[in-house]
């Protein structure tokens, strides 16, 4: 395990770092950092190529009108900021099942896919729901120590530890 | 189209900061949830702190606003908490799955297309969750400070001691 984190920087450091990068982006931009809004535009696109007026029609995509905007080019910059550093690290690796699921739940495929899937789907609601993701009503909110915000991360985190137990810690064995 | 520019820069920063800092793989991420590993916590925060300190000297300067998110309770409590859920299932948040996607973990991309599933749902129960939900507590934007009728240079200190107090036990507890 050590050895695989040899090329990896301190959270702390990558962590500071990104909170300059934050700094940046609102100085040049006045754009924080979000990431679920991206899913709703792509989804209302796609829609709107089967049924255009339905889509034009429905209030959250009035609010939230499908497009590519600045997020959605920040959430594919995440993808390609990411690949960069993977790759130039040689810490890049095809890999379809997490060390921890695979010892947890074994090798199937499907199993985890289906998961993965419908942890997306219940993901995404509740972000929408409470105004933003880890991305941002956890970076973004509680940098600027809104209410909202630092609600919003209690529930992340009391709703995902309780998931994580429930999935990982059976007969009060830890695997 | 600078927008989008400045977007995907920005993207590509935060998005090679996360994979050095090693917090966008599922098992660091099931790691924090079972609090067996803090690396993505301590990423935030220190993300957060530098932030905070960063765009509130900014706000003071009259360089930027802040953009927070209203205080609805009845949708940050019960959406941070399905978030929590699909979070702990998923294993992945809405952004850094795109980053794990780009360090090889392709199991992300069935997180992307729930999240897009999702979100298409979420669009279409937004007038009835309008309705409830998000009337529950509805107590408009504020910070702490804000709250408390308190300036910030007396909140922003006193955040900055208790994070790294909370890193120090971190590191000496070995999370």
């Amino acid at each position: 395990m050590k050895l695989k984190e040899e090329n990896g920087w301190s959270p702390y450091l990558a962590g500071a770092l990104s909170g300059l990068v934050v700094i940046m982006s609102v100085w040049a931009t006045g754009r924080f950092f979000g990431a679920t809004t991206t899913f709703v535009r792509s989804a209302g696109m796609l829609e709107k190529l089967f049924a255009p007026e339905r889509v034009d029609r429905l209030a959250y995509f009035v609010k939230y009108v499908p497009k590519i905007d600045w997020q959605w080019m920040f959430v594919i910059g995440i993808l390609i900021g990411s690949l960069l550093a993977a790759v130039t690290s040689g810490s890049f690796r095809w890999q379809a099942l997490p060390d921890m699921w695979k010892k947890r739940f074994g090798s199937s495929l499907i199993k985890r896919a289906v998961v993965a899937f419908i942890g997306g789907v219940i993901a995404i609601f509740g972000a929408r729901l409470a105004g933003g993701c880890p991305s941002g009503q956890g970076l973004s909110g509680s940098l600027q120590l809104s209410i909202s915000g630092l609600i919003a991360v209690v529930g992340f985190f009391a709703g995902g530890v309780v998931t994580a137990r429930l999935l990982y810690d059976r007969g009060g064995e830890r695997k | 189209m600078n927008m989008l520019l400045y977007g995907l820069i920005t993207g590509v920063l935060f998005g090679f900061l996360l994979q050095k800092g090693r917090v966008l793989r599922y098992d660091k991420q099931l790691g924090a949830l079972r609090l067996l590993d803090m690396t993505i916590v301590k990423f935030m925060f220190s993300a957060i702190l530098v932030g905070m300190v960063g765009v509130y000297l900014l706000k003071d300067l009259g360089l930027v606003e802040l953009s927070v998110r209203p205080i609805i309770l009845g949708g940050s409590i019960l959406g941070g908490l399905i978030f929590g859920v699909g979070w702990g299932l998923l294993g992945y948040c809405p952004g850094t799955q795109l980053g794990a996607l780009g360090e090889g973990r392709w199991d992300a991309l069935w997180g992307i297309l729930g999240m897009m599933v999702g979100a298409a749902l979420f669009v279409e129960a937004y007038p009835a969750l309008k309705k409830t939900v998000l009337t529950w507590g509805d107590f408009g934007k504020a910070t702490l400070p804000q709250a408390l009728g308190l300036n910030h240079w007396f909140i922003i200190p006193l955040f900055v001691v208790a994070v790294l107090a909370l890193f120090r036990w971190l590191e000496r507890k070995k999370l």
